[in-house]
């Protein structure tokens, strides 16, 4: 397939993402304003009367109807305003640029950790069945599907900074006398590198590791499950029987061969993974004070924060369509045949 | 040698060579002797005390870095806890005040040499436009400064520079005290006329971000979700220069992760734990541990009126007798509070409140007094709490369930998420039986019954309504302390509460903070909010 074809492809994909962009806005808006709570209520304060909490419903816009206040956040979302967060007091759209980097290097460096443990040890696993690696890929599995997440956060917590003391305390993404390097990217190791501050890198990769780590125990077990799978179901087939019959190399076989087929079902998982790993941020980001937008989403609903939680399922939404245009993207490079058919 | 003991001497010995590529890291890194870190479960949503949605964490910051006219004084607890004294006021910003001959207003004379963070003089003006501002804005603020009859700008002037008016609508023991709480904070009103417009004539959308006061401490960063720093304002007049130059407040949401940063050391006060945290950090004796009992506060269970059974005076007696309190108390308060059941009499002889009321656990008598009331088999009833405070009240409603089930009331567990508490509870005072707490601000008996035993007031849950008590508090709120009315009738509206009783008290609960031992100075307040200025570490 040329380039064209690839442009026509994506072209397709973007377009097809707009009605569901478009469902999203509506179900958040209808689900947010189908919450239980009365936001009105809840941040008129302790000492509220009828009148301090009729003045909060009107000051939020809450006194209007429904199709009033659809169509103002629409025309509102058009200009780019997602509206202002009544829980912290900050437009949302800058609660969003500012934690979502926060979120996106830790889940990032997640993905990253667990790709490089889960692949090859899926694909050891895969030659070598039954041996003590093959074990071991089977027990991390059970461990990382069983273990909730918060789970794991606290108990490393506990062992590695409460007892043995081997990383920093788990607050954030800086240690507290530290202070941010000069936002470039908002990715902390990205932005002290920028200017060359190894010092404020390795305090950020410092606070990093723990919840990374937690996290990519998290999602290990899917990789580690799917590599293994894939890898057995390729290795079992006839191409690469014909090509052991042909004398290749087994590292060829293994690499060229095998895992290139088995590259796809594994691509597919990791696009799914990486949307669970954005909702099992909330918890970690918990656990560890990280100043993400999973927290901040998650004290949102506490409250009733209508913008700032549709603001948050929007960015969200239109993160996942992104991932899934990346993953569609990817397939063609992997696999010329793909898009083809469509 | 500690982690950070490491990074410091390495850093020192790395010396003046690498300082440009270090110039992004210093600022915070001197001085962790004269630094105090308290982390927190949830940080201000506001630098503006008067805004509309401003949460309770933000109180703070109008104690820290405002002043007010007047403050409160200090007293010690039998336990070692100081708190706040409700009896004195004490100059903060005003050096003096009078009272009118015909005690019809009240005349403060400010300190000259006050300034504000931007060290211009703070002048009457300012006074008056921080007064106008609390009582026109409307919402919590505006609730909170009729507390103390102070209702519209026409009852405040500004004489002189350093001379301010108060007239009175009423008198009222009230508007004195109501000066001291965070809410009539002193804006530089100089400053922030620059910053109002036509749609926003007292510069909301500006204070909201950037504090404009001259308290104790200057707001050096704030990072919404993440920290607030506090830096000592070195030219402050109106109390004793705080013994900390600097205030790092960040906040953990995980309460686990608080007290192990509390028990490594890496924070030094920690606020925010559950009951059970407290008790166990207290037991270890590795930190300090202080608790004072929240003033005019109580965990309760509230009847509603509106429910039938509940409408017979018997069964709420019944109900008051088959509450297991003792276990309540060890289950739900981890023992951290004073226990509010097993009163001597059912005539009140003190004016103090909250205190103890004459019910004890008795089955036996509950089941009598059931019957008498014609609900010998017992009834249904949904049990409601707030999720928001599961910590205590998912194990004080399970207790009471049992309890009910002794006599044969049948109840079920309700959990209601926090957002939607307020609503079904106070709003719409929809709930049958739930477990409620709360706190006034200005701590007289007459103030509680205002708010959480007169029809219609927010906090009275259920809908109970007696004539009676309607009137006394009505004539009782305005009176002095030491008018010969006062006592009676505060001795009459307990008596009602204990007989009639609506609303339930198992124990009033302890503000608890947990420090590291070199830390002194904390207070504890009214508003449950860490007052910085007097906290110091000792080295």
């Amino acid at each position: 397939m040329g380039g064209t074809g690839r442009l026509i492809l994506i072209g397709r994909r973007l377009l097809q993402a707009v009605p569901s962009l478009i469902g999203i806005v509506i179900v958040t808006f209808v689900l947010t304003r189908a919450l239980p709570g009365d936001p009105a209520a809840y941040f008129a304060g302790p000492a509220a009367d009828e009148k301090s909490i009729a003045e909060i419903r009107a000051a939020l816009g809450l006194d209007r109807s429904l199709p009033e206040q659809f169509w103002g956040y629409v025309i509102d979302l058009a200009q780019g305003d997602l509206g202002v967060s009544i829980s912290t007091g900050r437009p949302v759209v800058e609660e969003i640029f500012e934690r979502l980097p926060a979120s996106l290097e830790l889940t990032l460096t997640a993905l990253v950790l667990a790709i490089a443990i889960a692949l090859p040890l899926g694909i050891l696993a895969a030659t070598r069945p039954n041996s003590w690696i093959d074990h071991l890929c089977r027990v991390v599995v059970t461990a990382g599907v069983s273990l909730p997440v918060f789970f794991t956060g606290l108990f490393f917590v506990y062992v590695f900074y409460f007892v043995v003391d081997v990383v920093p305390s788990p607050i954030g993404r800086l240690d507290i006398f530290s202070l941010a390097p000069p936002r470039v990217t908002g990715f902390y190791l990205i932005d002290s590198l920028l200017i060359g501050d190894f010092e404020t890198f390795g305090a950020a990769l410092a606070q990093l590791a723990l919840p990374a780590i937690t996290m990519s125990m998290f999602v290990l077990a899917p990789l580690a499950r799917m590599t293994r799978g894939s890898m057995l179901q390729v290795l079992g087939s006839e191409f690469i029987r014909t090509a052991n019959a042909n004398g290749l190399e087994r590292r060829t076989i293994l690499y060229t061969y095998a895992f290139r087929n088995a590259l796809l079902p594994i691509l597919t998982t990791l696009g799914m993974v990486f949307s669970f790993m954005l909702g099992a941020n909330v918890l970690v980001e918990k656990v560890f004070a990280w100043p993400g937008i999973g927290s901040f989403a998650v004290n949102a609903l506490v409250v009733s924060d209508f913008a700032a939680v549709q603001g948050f399922v929007l960015s969200m939404a239109v993160l996942f369509v992104m991932l899934n245009l990346a993953i569609d993207i990817l397939y063609t490079l992997i696999d010329p045949r793909v898009g083809i058919e469509g | 040698m500690k982690r950070r003991d490491f990074l410091k001497s390495s850093g020192l010995l790395m010396g003046a060579g690498v300082l440009p590529m270090l110039k992004n890291v210093p600022a915070y890194a001197a001085g962790r002797d004269d630094t105090i870190v308290v982390v927190l479960a949830n940080g201000p949503n506001s630098m503006d005390i008067h805004r509309k949605g401003t949460n309770r964490p933000s109180y703070a910051i109008a104690v820290n870095l405002y002043d007010r006219l007047v403050g409160y004084g200090s007293k010690t607890l039998a336990n070692g806890t100081t708190m706040y004294d409700f009896e004195t006021i004490e100059p903060e910003l005003a050096e003096s005040w009078t009272l009118a001959p015909d005690g019809m207003s009240v005349t403060f004379k400010l300190r000259p040499d006050a300034t504000f963070h931007d060290g211009s003089p703070v002048t009457a003006e300012d006074v008056k436009w921080s007064f106008d501002r609390a009582v026109s804005v409307g919402g919590f603020p505006t609730v909170q400064m009729k507390a103390g009859s102070l209702l519209k700008p026409e009852q405040f002037t500004a004489v002189d520079a350093q001379t301010f008016k108060i007239d009175f609508i009423e008198k009222s023991k009230l508007t004195i005290p109501d000066l001291g709480v965070p809410v009539p904070i002193i804006i530089n009103s100089k400053e922030a006329r620059k910053h109002a417009t036509a749609d926003d004539p007292w510069a909301a959308e500006y204070l909201h971000r950037t504090p404009l006061g001259g308290g104790a401490f200057k707001l050096e960063r704030w990072d919404p979700g993440q920290q607030v720093v506090y830096t000592r304002f070195d030219e402050w007049k109106s109390g004793p220069l705080p013994g900390a130059k600097r205030v790092i407040i960040r906040e953990v949401p995980s309460a686990s992760t608080r007290r192990a940063l509390l028990e490594k050391g890496d924070a030094d006060v920690s606020l925010d734990l559950p009951a059970k945290d407290f008790r166990e950090l207290a037991d270890s004796g590795k930190v300090s541990v202080q608790g004072a009992p929240i003033e005019n506060s109580m965990s309760a269970l509230g009847l509603n009126m509106n429910f039938e059974p509940f409408q017979k005076k018997l069964v709420r007696q019944a109900v008051a007798y088959s509450i297991p309190y003792d276990d309540i108390f060890e289950a739900a308060a981890f023992g951290r509070g004073v226990k509010m059941n097993g009163g001597a009499s059912f005539k009140p002889t003190s004016t103090e409140w909250p205190q103890p009321f004459p019910y004890d656990t008795d089955y036996d008598k509950a089941k009598e007094l059931l019957a008498e009331a014609g609900y010998k088999d017992g009834f249904e009833v949904p049990l409601s709490f707030n999720l928001g405070l599961a910590d205590w009240s998912e194990p004080a409603a399970l207790l009471v369930q049992e309890g009910l089930a002794k006599v044969g009331i049948k109840s079920t567990l309700d959990k209601i998420p926090g957002a939607n508490w307020r609503t079904k509870a106070l709003v719409e005072k929809s709930l049958p039986l739930h477990l409620k707490n709360f706190g006034g601000w200005l701590n007289y008996a007459d103030y509680y019954f205002f708010w959480v035993y007169q029809h219609g007031h927010l906090f009275n849950s259920m809908n109970y309504k007696n004539d009676e008590v309607e009137a006394l508090v009505n004539s009782t709120l305005k009176l002095e302390v030491g008018d010969p009315a006062y006592k009676p009738n505060v001795l009459r509206m307990i008596e009602i509460a204990f007989d009639e009783v609506p609303l339930i008290p198992f124990y009033q609960p302890f503000l608890d903070v947990a420090t590291q031992k070199n830390v002194a100075g904390y207070e504890y307040w009214f508003h449950r909010q860490l007052d910085a200025r007097a906290l110091a570490k000792k080295s």
